[in-house]
């Protein structure tokens, strides 16, 4: 059973919405507005024999807008076909559409998204969060937090007095940053005082030298 | 042989063959050869841990007959394997559970300093909230070097107060200059 | 009325039967489970920040530690990932070694599965004798790399080292060894009675359930899906190689134990057949903007050593873009997904875990089930928190 071709089927549903990304290493990618990923991912899914989803991620992309990106890798085992759809999420209105209902995978993919970046999935059945602690207050995987973490109260579990503590760099292991072309900035840097790491995380294409 | 045992066995003399010891001695050496871990393993030394208790390095030949996951039952408890923020409540009211005396082993990089995990959810080394006796680097530790541990909580346990403990158990160990403090082995 | 007859039981995080830091909180009606939540989260290192702040190659030894039964098969998958996005293709006896490893990992891997699988269900013998069998894979490793376990042996675009003179005959020796013990654990399990009750109609996951699941692996195959990522997508050497994928039928747990044995058999003929057919040559890319040039010829002459300076400190210079590469791991799909703006970091680095994925089905595969089928059913399962929660 040979299903229609998936490009053809979004242009024919979205028109112009739908953006085909330049293909890359034999990687196709489609771009949605984050209003009608989820009926693409339905239409995928019931016509398009994309019966399986392979990931759900989340990227940050600070300094642009929309901020966030939501990456959807689909897979059809009648075409052997993998798709990857793509939505912007913006940072001052965080939801997009949850495809748990499409996928039942999707459900804890959406919990980890929500957990690290702070994406907020719409009609996610139990939306909490899944690899850090519920009180937790920080979305780890934003690009404005540090990799040595900041403080915060410990789980309830813990029942002796105790804080999450950021962990000590003192010199390394050394931040980089990535996308730049410039020696100086691409080359590894340490990254001891919260004010270099706020520098370097939250604009790394600064004039000034180090 | 222990310091505080004196030996009256002659074994060219007739007659009864007798030991003659301190209670102090004897309860430490049946501590020591008797001493069950209790296998806090979280990540990968668990396997290490385990290879340690299977029949190629074989723990039980050295006392630590079997792996008890009950507190109570255990004496030894070796933290194999990062402890998150998440867990260390876990492994801290499991450790408060296990009742004196208690030795406790770091085992790898991990457990003894956060290892390679320099990141926001790792304690940096789980002596943060349990006291350490031993630490065994590597990444993970082979089984011999986490034997060779074991071995230093057996000595660390043979010089220690024995049953003079019962009274004071906070001051009961550290008799002795050679196994006073933590103990790091080198497990590459 | 009914909630007062149902009790809440936390099981794990540490439990001896949880394989790893995981805890369910089981919810019961007298014996029979009426609601399973997982919650996992326990063993999260932050796997994914410290990849954006480390260069490729930095980042290989994290990737031995997530699924920690089979580093060198992590190993292989982030190369390939790499090497994807790079666009890089590196030598065929690189590729053949790469195949061994990965096969290997998967024997040691199935065996330790096997074989805390059957002491969950009670059977100790059986774990002693596939940590016997182990061992020798560690020693094969050990022999290879010099690390027993975690050994982070393969580089982006080549391996560490060539294969030395004992690495061949060592692993013909083991595989000479491997169908007896193989047969002892089938002889010991396959037909034993309370195994198999305690594992027949367990635990069942339908096709459709698999695959609206996302699980992968022996546990899809079990489920009766014939999906094995070296057949559907052949990556590496696996092409030209000669081997069967078992599929069960009824995707209880016990067709999962019995897929996983026979996949330890199919891999002894991957690595037969690898070594038979060992090519000569390179054993990386003599590229020196991707794999790191002789020390003699960094210590001597101008080119290397820049390239040797520029890789270490600012790391392989990718193209912008993005990449998905995933491999069959002795778990299931593992996959990466690269975003890069360029540079020798990555922007966004995700691992797709299967044992996150194929974890979500536990609700599914115990409800209905008695609180004794619990252990059958996170056995059988086959999952590795390392690779669950980064």
């Amino acid at each position: 059973m040979k299903s229609p071709d998936p490009i053809t089927l979004l242009k024919d549903r979205f028109g112009g919405e739908a953006i085909v990304q330049p293909e890359f290493r034999g990687e196709t990618g489609v771009y949605l507005p984050r209003t009608r990923i989820a009926e693409a991912c339905r239409l995928l899914k019931t016509e398009g024999g994309f019966d399986m989803l392979t990931d759900l991620s989340g990227v940050d992309f600070p300094g642009e807008t929309p901020r966030f990106e939501v990456h959807y890798l689909l897979y059809s085992f009648s075409c052997g076909r993998r798709l990857r759809l793509v939505t912007g999420v913006p940072e001052e209105d965080p939801h997009v559409d949850s495809v748990s209902g499409i996928w039942a995978t999707a459900n804890w993919h959406e919990r980890e998204a929500f957990d690290m970046f702070g994406l907020c999935f719409d009609g996610h059945p139990d939306l909490r969060r899944i690899l850090m602690w519920d009180g937790y207050p920080h979305h780890p995987l934003r690009k404005d937090f540090p990799v040595a973490g900041l403080p915060s109260d410990l789980p309830v579990t813990a029942e002796d007095a105790g804080s999450v503590e950021a962990a000590p760099m003192a010199g390394g292991p050394f931040v980089a940053t990535s996308g730049t072309t410039r020696a100086t900035r691409r080359e590894p840097l340490a990254c001891d005082t919260a004010a270099e790491r706020d520098r370097l995380v939250r604009d790394p294409h600064r004039k000034e030298e180090i | 042989m222990s310091p505080l045992t004196q030996n009256s066995y002659d074994p060219k003399g007739e007659g009864a063959h007798v030991m003659v010891t301190r209670v102090d001695a004897a309860v430490n050496w049946i501590r020591k050869n008797s001493c069950w871990p209790q296998p806090m393993g979280l990540a990968c030394c668990a396997i290490e841990l385990m290879a340690a208790g299977a029949s190629r390095f074989d723990i039980s030949r050295f006392g630590a007959e079997v792996m008890r996951f009950s507190p109570r039952q255990s004496d030894c408890m070796i933290v194999a394997g990062t402890c998150t923020y998440k867990m260390a409540g876990v492994v801290k009211r499991v450790w408060d559970q296990m009742p004196a005396p208690k030795w406790c082993i770091a085992m790898g990089a991990c457990a003894s300093t956060g290892g390679m995990y320099r990141s926001y959810s790792v304690v940096q080394g789980v002596d943060h909230f349990l006291p350490v006796d031993v630490y065994v680097s590597g990444c993970p530790p082979r089984p011999e070097a986490l034997l060779e541990g074991f071995m230093a909580i057996q000595r660390k346990i043979e010089h220690s107060k024995g049953f003079t403990a019962l009274k004071d158990p906070a001051g009961a160990l550290l008799d002795d200059e050679a196994t006073k403090g933590p103990i790091i082995i080198r497990g590459e | 009325m009914a909630d007062s007859d149902r009790m809440i039981i936390n099981l794990g995080p540490q439990h001896p039967s949880t394989h790893g830091v995981l805890r369910v909180v089981l919810e019961l009606d007298g014996e029979e489970i009426t609601r399973v939540s997982p919650d996992i989260g326990f063993l999260h290192r932050g796997d994914e920040k410290i990849a954006e702040n480390m260069t490729y190659q930095q980042f290989l030894p994290y990737t031995d530690r997530l699924d920690y039964l089979a580093p060198l098969a992590n190993n292989v998958t982030y190369a390939y990932a790499v090497e994807k996005l790079l666009g890089i293709e590196v030598p065929p006896r690189c590729h053949v070694i790469r195949v061994i490893c990965c096969e290997l990992s998967r024997i040691a891997s199935h065996l330790l599965g096997l074989g805390s699988y059957a002491m969950d269900v009670g059977a100790m013998t059986v774990f002693l004798y596939c940590m016997r069998e182990r061992e020798k894979v560690m020693d094969l490793f050990e022999i290879l790399s010099g690390a027993r376990f975690t050994s982070s042996f393969i580089r982006i675009g080549g391996l560490a080292n060539d294969l030395t003179p004992d690495f061949v005959p060592g692993v013909r020796a083991f595989l000479q060894d491997l169908p007896a013990a193989v047969a002892e654990i089938d002889g010991l399990l396959s037909r034993n009675r309370i195994f198999v009750e305690r594992t027949r109609d367990i635990g069942v996951l339908s096709k459709e359930d698999a695959i609206d699941l996302g699980v992968t692996g022996p546990t899809l195959r079990a489920s009766g899906v014939d999906w094995d990522l070296r057949k559907a997508h052949p990556y590496s050497a696996y092409a030209g190689f000669d081997f069967e994928v078992p599929r069960g039928s009824v995707g209880d747990c016990y067709d999962r134990f019995l897929v996983r044995m026979e996949e330890v058999r199919q891999s002894q003929r991957i690595v037969e057949q690898a070594l038979d057919r060992l090519p000569d040559g390179p054993w990386h890319v003599e590229d020196g903007k991707v794999f790191l040039p002789p020390k003699a010829d960094v210590l001597t002459k101008m080119e290397p050593l820049i390239h040797q300076f520029m890789l270490i400190t600012e790391g392989i210079n990718a193209p912008a873009g993005e990449i998905y590469f995933s491999a069959e791991n002795p778990k299931g799909e593992l996959g990466f997904l690269i975003v890069s703006k360029g540079g020798g970091v990555p922007h966004r680095l995700k691992i797709r875990a299967p044992s996150f994925v194929n974890l979500q089905a536990l609700p599914t595969l115990a409800v209905g089930h008695m609180l004794s089928d619990m252990t059958a059913i996170l056995g059988s399962l086959d999952f590795v928190m390392g690779e669950c929660d980064r």
